[in-house]
């Protein structure tokens, strides 16, 4: 009896979607452990304006996963609502960044000293900006219904040019340092801030969904357009709206980039980190075909994936290399998650559980 | 059976409607920025026309450009910026312009240019293959062809001339610059160009010897794909792993920058007399800037003005001069934070 209970708990915990991202983290631990326990030492030093910040390989993973982890909010709802995924978000970031820069360095013709706007203007600028091309894809992909891999691919491609005509092709510095306090360390407090802009994107999107209906409609949506339409749901508005909040997403990552180095490179600024923020809605656990979600799940995808990323950056694995070890990963988890393979799973383990109890019985 | 016809032309009347919407929309932004990138380039040909046009259109020299997409750099901008001002008609020339990234596009406004009988074509090609039978027209037609900036594995015969920059000598002249620093150890982190590329293979290969002669330690030795960001986290995470190191090779000048970026935060100082020697490549301003400042130790040039040279190539040909090499590699500095000047930043910035 007792032994039963216990591996129904443990079922219960394998079932458990956040049982994949704490495994995937967990090993991880485990190997930086082994292979070197000084990967897990964080020291408090000063930067070279004399703040304190903590530094370590761990830091680091906070402060570039929190950048995937924002994107991983809006990701998770675009996959649940319109079950394919958004893969121009690295080019909207491009534009996002580039408005940014618009706003704060004034016409690229000129040459002017300063903060032409206060950041927070260029910031609500550039989310309105973002929204209108989240907006773009919604409308293609909800009302044409063309699919979103395809939709997002006409803005994939058109993105980076139009992030260089924005700023008419110039590279503008920004040389204010309080607009470094974004992506960098704010003065006094040792923690990169990227992590509390990433831990606010949490909580407004924690107060959303407990506050509305957001959850509910998008998974409606995401499991069964036409039944949702039947029960009142207006499934192209659902949609849509998952896209412009990718896009509000992509703002807020925009401004972060661009304040890491207060300037932007058109063609490189967060080349392929849609396919880091798809992979960590896949990594939560969340069906990439849409349908229910587990939103920590994804934010949780997004720092193990930056965990994956500072390990092999710590073992000198080759920068180009990268995308073919998450590629192995991602092969698992599809594996993992297809229906033949579960169906195999299943009844391999109740063959085991079967064989056991006749030799109990026996 | 006829709701179903119904909501079928329905739908398709719905949709057809915001076909035209949104086509009309796209329609209308689409001009718009081609209009505005247009618009400062007739403005600039306006006044130089009115003043002497009228007199000279007669013996004006046509020359066709084929160039990469300005977009693509900081130094196609700066390369592009350096042709249009050489070749306008105050200079005697009447130029047209093709841009593409593409070779096969490049070939089609090659055929062009060709049509409409200029007397040059001056030409950066995308990819090394595939010019033969063009520049083989264009030489039936009397044309002569200079190659800027790349070169291409066609016959020599097929073209006047070819300007281009020696990676390999760039590479050379900053490691040469290196060892004159004559530091106690070399501990080097060496941040790569995207693999392959002629710039990469150049800027690598003069490292790699040194390490192998000089006994100069790799600390590091990664791609960062020109990109800044990827930089800053390789250099992050050396200074984690808590190796120490007293050289950062960039390979351009946007990762010098993000390896900066990695010091700063971790309170590494770096520049003339400072823990870490910072070296970049290409001469933006920006980094000239930071090399005037004492932030940075070293910045190659990637020369991109190559006007002046197509320009006294021309002259020759014209004079009935010929050139005496086929193959004009261009004069690259590199540029050493102790001696660098305001005027340097103001000439070689790009």
């Amino acid at each position: 009896m007792q032994k039963t209970k216990s591996s129904e708990a443990l079922k219960g915990i394998v079932r458990h979607q956040l049982f994949i991202p704490v495994l995937a983290l967990l090993i991880l631990a485990v190997f930086n452990l082994i292979a070197d326990p000084n990967f897990f030492k964080i020291t408090l030093g000063y930067n070279s304006v004399g703040d304190p910040v903590l530094s370590g390989y761990l830091v680091t993973i906070l402060d570039y996963g929190s950048e995937v982890a924002i994107l991983a909010i809006g990701m998770t709802l675009v996959t649940a609502a319109s079950g394919g995924q958004d893969i121009s978000v690295g080019a909207a970031i491009a534009i996002a960044g580039s408005v940014i820069l618009r706003v704060l360095c004034g016409n690229p013709n000129e040459l002017l000293e300063g903060l032409q706007a206060p950041i927070i203007v260029a910031f609500l600028v550039a989310c309105v900006v973002a929204m209108l091309f989240g907006a773009f894809n919604g409308v293609l992909v909800a009302c044409f219904k063309i699919q979103p891999m395809v939709a997002t691919l006409i803005l994939y491609t058109a993105g980076r040019s139009i992030a260089a005509w924005i700023n008419n092709n110039t590279l503008p510095i920004v040389t204010d340092t309080s607009f470094t306090y974004i992506g960098g360390f704010i003065p006094g407090i040792p923690v990169p801030t990227p992590f509390f802009v990433a831990l606010a994107c949490m909580l407004v999107i924690a107060l959303v969904m407990k506050f509305t209906n957001l959850r509910l409609y998008t998974q409606a949506v995401g499991i069964n357009e036409s039944s949702s339409k039947l029960n009142g749901l207006n499934p192209v508005l659902i949609k849509i709206l998952s896209f412009v909040i990718l896009g509000l997403c992509v703002a807020v990552v925009g401004l972060i980039k661009v304040s890491r180095l207060s300037t932007i490179n058109y063609s490189v600024v967060a080349k392929d980190i849609e396919m880091d923020a798809i992979l960590a809605v896949a990594l939560g656990g969340n069906a990439l075909s849409g349908g229910k979600f587990n939103m920590t799940a994804s934010i949780l995808g997004a720092y193990v994936i930056q965990f994956l990323t500072t390990t092999l950056y710590k073992f000198n694995v080759q920068a180009d290399a990268l995308p073919a070890y998450k590629a192995v990963v991602i092969i698992m988890l599809v594996v993992m998650s297809a229906p033949s393979v579960k169906e195999k799973v299943a009844s391999l383990s109740k063959k085991l559980k079967s064989n056991s109890q006749t030799k109990e019985v026996a | 059976m006829k709701r179903k016809l119904l909501s079928v032309i329905l739908a398709t009347a719905m949709v057809a409607t915001m076909l035209v919407g949104c086509g009309a929309k796209e329609e209308a932004a689409a001009p718009a920025p081609a209009a505005e990138e247009e618009a400062p380039a007739a403005e600039e040909e306006a006044p130089a026309a009115e003043a002497e046009a009228p007199a000279a259109s007669g013996e004006l020299i046509k020359v066709g450009i084929i160039n990469n997409d300005p977009n693509e750099s900081g130094y196609r901008t700066a390369n592009d910026k350096d042709l249009k001002e050489m070749f306008t008609e105050a200079n005697g020339y009447e130029a047209s312009f093709a841009y593409s990234l593409k070779n096969d596009e490049q070939i089609t406004a090659a055929q062009k240019f060709i049509q409409d009988g200029v007397d040059y074509l001056l030409l950066s090609a995308a990819d090394t293959a595939g010019w033969d039978s063009v520049l083989k027209d264009a030489q039936d037609a009397g044309i002569s062809v200079i190659l800027f900036d790349r070169t291409i594995d066609a016959d020599p015969s097929l073209y006047e001339a070819s300007i281009v920059s020696d990676m390999a000598k760039e590479g050379q002249t900053a490691v040469d610059w290196l060892k004159g620093q004559n530091l106690s150890e070399y501990k080097i982190i060496h941040l790569q160009g995207v693999m392959g590329s002629a710039a990469q293979q150049g800027r690598t290969a003069a490292v790699d010897e040194a390490v192998a002669s000089d006994g100069w330690t790799l600390v590091t030795q990664q791609t960062a794909e020109w990109n800044a960001e990827k930089a800053q986290q390789i250099v992050q995470s050396v200074i984690d792993s808590g190796e120490s190191f007293n050289v950062i090779y960039a390979e351009n000048d946007d990762m010098a920058k993000g390896a900066v970026a990695a010091l700063d935060k971790a309170n590494i100082s770096h520049g003339v007399g400072k823990d870490v020697v910072v070296m970049g490549f290409d001469c933006n301003k920006w980094a000239l800037e930071e090399l005037l400042a004492q932030n940075w130790n070293y910045d190659g040039q990637c020369n991109p003005f190559q006007a002046s040279y197509i320009d006294d190539i021309i002259k020759t040909l014209e004079s009935g001069g010929t050139i005496a090499e086929k193959t004009i590699i261009m004069e690259e500095k590199g540029f050493d934070a102790s001696t660098i000047t305001q005027d340097d930043v103001d000439k070689y910035g790009i």
